[in-house]
């Protein structure tokens, strides 16, 4: 009797360590408390729904994926990090809406030797002299966005323009790219305290008295909410136009309509991604968002499912050999897989080379509010970083 | 130098003193009266916002809302205090942290529990979204001055009730000798806590007239919490002349800081230098004049007389 129950533990345990060996292990660090946590959560369901369309599994593995909640700060996000590296020992960690929680947590990924998928933040050192080989973006770097938005001010005729955005990683890129490709005089910049400061009547004031003919302004998240209702309060609509850039997006859309605060609706904004892009990817993906959710995907969603989808094109290359770090890499290099933008490549630091869209704010086909293409603004752009990066 | 521009900054750190002042007046009426360190005050502030968002979709408007929503924010200050805060009062200001840092989780995870963790967008009436102007060029948003009235007739109703009404009488008695006021036949149970709940219905009160500008969002308590307690370090714990002078000081410091830091220091660097340090220095410097008041006259500017 004895025997056979050393016998079945040790059955159990060897069947437990095939097991094991038979999943790919995703860590997902992602913004679950505080305000913030409505943009993980929007993640969250996008990864969800990216498993449940591979029908659980990656190849022959099962996939078992960890969410870690970075709570807002770069210190918590470091931790989560650390615990999913170390104590979970993951094979790919994905994630990060934040560039200064990206910034603290990326080595902790990179010296460990394991595959870093930045879902969001793209914050320049790690596009240029802190590129690594097994760091991949299925975002964008922070300056590309902006300097789309740069471009569509030129073609407007916009002559100057007052900058407000946040004091921090992304908001010093969001600045230096509109700097970088907008023609016309930057009259004044204001750098706000992030991301405690919500209230802006003094930066509004300013940039109304500077005489600037548009406004160009950064606010991620729930900044973005407080800064549009500020920005019609104070009634500048008419004299001074609002531009931004991640500011409005399908996570405010939903409590603006509630609000009915119709001012949204025409505002426009430059993305790498739209709803309305038309591939089957992104067809599937929206369709099946709002079946499950009853919203629209935001663009946060939309790059947490193709970076899902970019770690599964890696597993199956090497048909599940999780060891085979070269094999994985290569295949990610190459982009081959289906990205609901459409069709991407990869620059030599592992930033997207891509297209930019300007997205104008509409009320949709069933009345609820959504966005459209209104051109594309830049085909194929990749960040100004690249050449700082010593990747050939 | 721009008149008009410095005009509009001062009424737009007066209205944000104000509504500091709000937050700041129920925290030190709570840790001047009833020795209390209520870490949690800033949660109330949020718990009043969300109850005034979702009352104003129900009742269509944001006003009427408001007035249900600040006796119901009342009863969630006197639920706390009869169920949290007043068996804490016995033990030292360590443990009033810790209980109120935990009630800070308890009620942040219930919010996103009830409301969902996106947050409510406000809508206001129409004849208080738009602008007035002052005179030429000086333009302000309509609810903004509503803030400033709001705040202005909360300070005149404080100082009426605390130096004219024997409610205020008994409070001032309680503050300085609580054996005593006992001891005499007052119920000083019931007197604590009906301070706790009118200091809880004036950080909701602050909370719901925030929510219009902002949102009501899960941890806008704590984003308010820590300068509400620079506000009542500044003008002496426990004094409600003290914290109304502080909030407009710090108001006042914070908007103008934000808005002239940065030209100032143009004069001294390069245009480059002084955009990246200005926002910089200006988050600092109501912080500065906290250790310059602790430094110099640890009390605070105004501290209470009794005591």
């Amino acid at each position: 009797m004895k025997k056979l129950i050393t016998a079945t533990i040790a059955a159990t345990l060897l069947a437990s360590t095939a097991l094991q060996a038979a999943e790919v292990k995703i860590g997902f660090v992602t913004t679950l408390t505080t305000g913030a946590a409505v943009i993980g959560k929007d993640q969250q369901n996008a990864v969800n729904l990216a498993i449940k369309h591979m029908g659980g599994k990656m190849g022959a593995l099962d996939i078992n994926l960890i969410f870690a909640d970075d709570g807002f700060k770069p210190e918590t996000g470091k931790q989560a990090t650390d615990k999913l590296v170390k104590q979970d020992d993951v094979n790919f960690v994905a994630g990060y809406i934040w560039s200064h929680v990206l910034l603290a947590s990326r080595k902790s990924v990179l010296d460990a030797g394991k595959f870093l998928i930045s879902a969001n933040a793209g914050p320049s050192p790690v596009a240029g002299k802190l590129c690594h080989e097994n760091f991949f973006s299925s975002s964008w770097q922070n300056d590309q966005t902006p300097m789309a938005m740069g471009e569509v001010l030129n073609q407007k005729g916009v002559k100057s323009i007052y900058v407000i955005a946040p004091n921090y990683a992304a908001g010093k890129n969001m600045v230096a790219g509109v700097k970088r490709t907008f023609k016309g005089k930057i009259i004044g910049t204001d750098m706000t305290k992030w991301p405690s400061q919500l209230d802006f009547s003094a930066e509004l004031a300013k940039a109304k008295a500077s005489g600037a003919e548009g406004l160009f302004v950064f606010y991620p998240g729930k900044a973005g909410g407080a800064f549009m209702k500020q920005y019609q309060q104070a009634g500048l609509k008419a004299t001074l136009p609002l531009y931004t850039t991640f500011t409005v997006d399908a996570l405010s859309l939903p409590k603006f309509q509630a609000a009915k605060f119709n001012d949204v609706l025409g505002s426009q904004f430059t993305q790498q991604w739209d709803p309305t892009l038309d591939n089957e990817q992104n067809k599937r993906f929206v369709a099946d968002f709002r079946k499950e959710y009853g919203t629209y995907p935001s663009f946060y969603a939309a790059q947490a499912y193709d970076a899902i989808f970019l770690i599964k094109s890696a597993v199956e290359a090497v048909k599940g050999d999780l060891k085979n770090m070269d094999g994985m890499r290569a295949a990610m290099k190459s982009a081959n897989y289906p990205s609901v933008r459409g069709k991407y490549t990869y620059g030599n630091n592992h930033m997207p080379i891509q297209n930019f869209y300007l997205r104008e704010v509409i009320a949709g086909a069933d009345g609820a509010w959504t966005t459209k293409v209104v051109k594309t603004v830049y085909e194929g752009h990749q960040d100004p970083y690249a050449k700082d990066c010593a990747m050939k | 130098m721009d008149y008009t521009l410095l005009f509009v900054q001062v009424i737009n750190g007066v209205q944000l003193g104000l509504l500091l002042f709000l937050v700041a007046s129920g925290l030190t009426l709570v840790f001047g009266i009833l020795d209390f360190v209520n870490l949690a005050h800033g949660s109330i502030y949020m718990i009043g916002a969300f109850i005034c968002a979702s009352l104003t979709f129900y009742l269509g408007n944001f006003l009427l809302a408001l007035l249900v929503a600040l006796p119901l924010t009342g009863l969630v200050g006197y639920a706390i205090e009869r169920f949290v805060a007043r068996k804490l009062y016995e033990k030292d200001h360590l443990d009033h942290v810790l209980g109120t840092f935990g009630l800070i989780l308890v009620l942040d995870t219930s919010a996103h529990l009830i409301w969902g963790p996106e947050g409510i967008s406000v809508p206001l009436p129409l004849w208080l979204d738009g602008q007035v102007e002052i005179f030429e060029g000086a333009v302000i948003p309509t609810f903004r001055l509503l803030i400033i009235a709001t705040g202005l007739g909360v300070a005149a109703g404080l100082v009426w009730l605390v130096n004219y009404t024997r409610l205020g009488m008994l409070i001032r008695a309680g503050a300085s000798n609580r054996t005593m006021v006992s001891a005499l036949g007052i119920d000083i149970k019931t007197l604590f806590a009906l301070v706790f709940a009118l200091g809880s219905m004036m950080a909701g009160l602050a909370g719901m007239l925030i929510s219009p500008i902002t949102e009501a969002s899960i941890g806008m308590g704590g984003e308010i919490i820590i300068t509400a307690f620079v506000v009542i370090i500044v003008g002496g714990i426990g004094s409600m002349k003290g914290a109304f002078i502080a909030a407009i000081i710090i108001g006042l410091i914070d908007t103008l800081g934000r808005a002239f830091l940065d030209s100032l220091f143009e004069l001294v660097m390069s245009e480059n230098a002084a955009e990246t340090a200005a926002p910089a220095v200006s988050a600092m410097m109501i912080y500065i004049l906290m250790a310059i008041i602790l430094a110099l006259r640890p009390q605070g500017l105004f501290p209470p007389k009794v005591r």
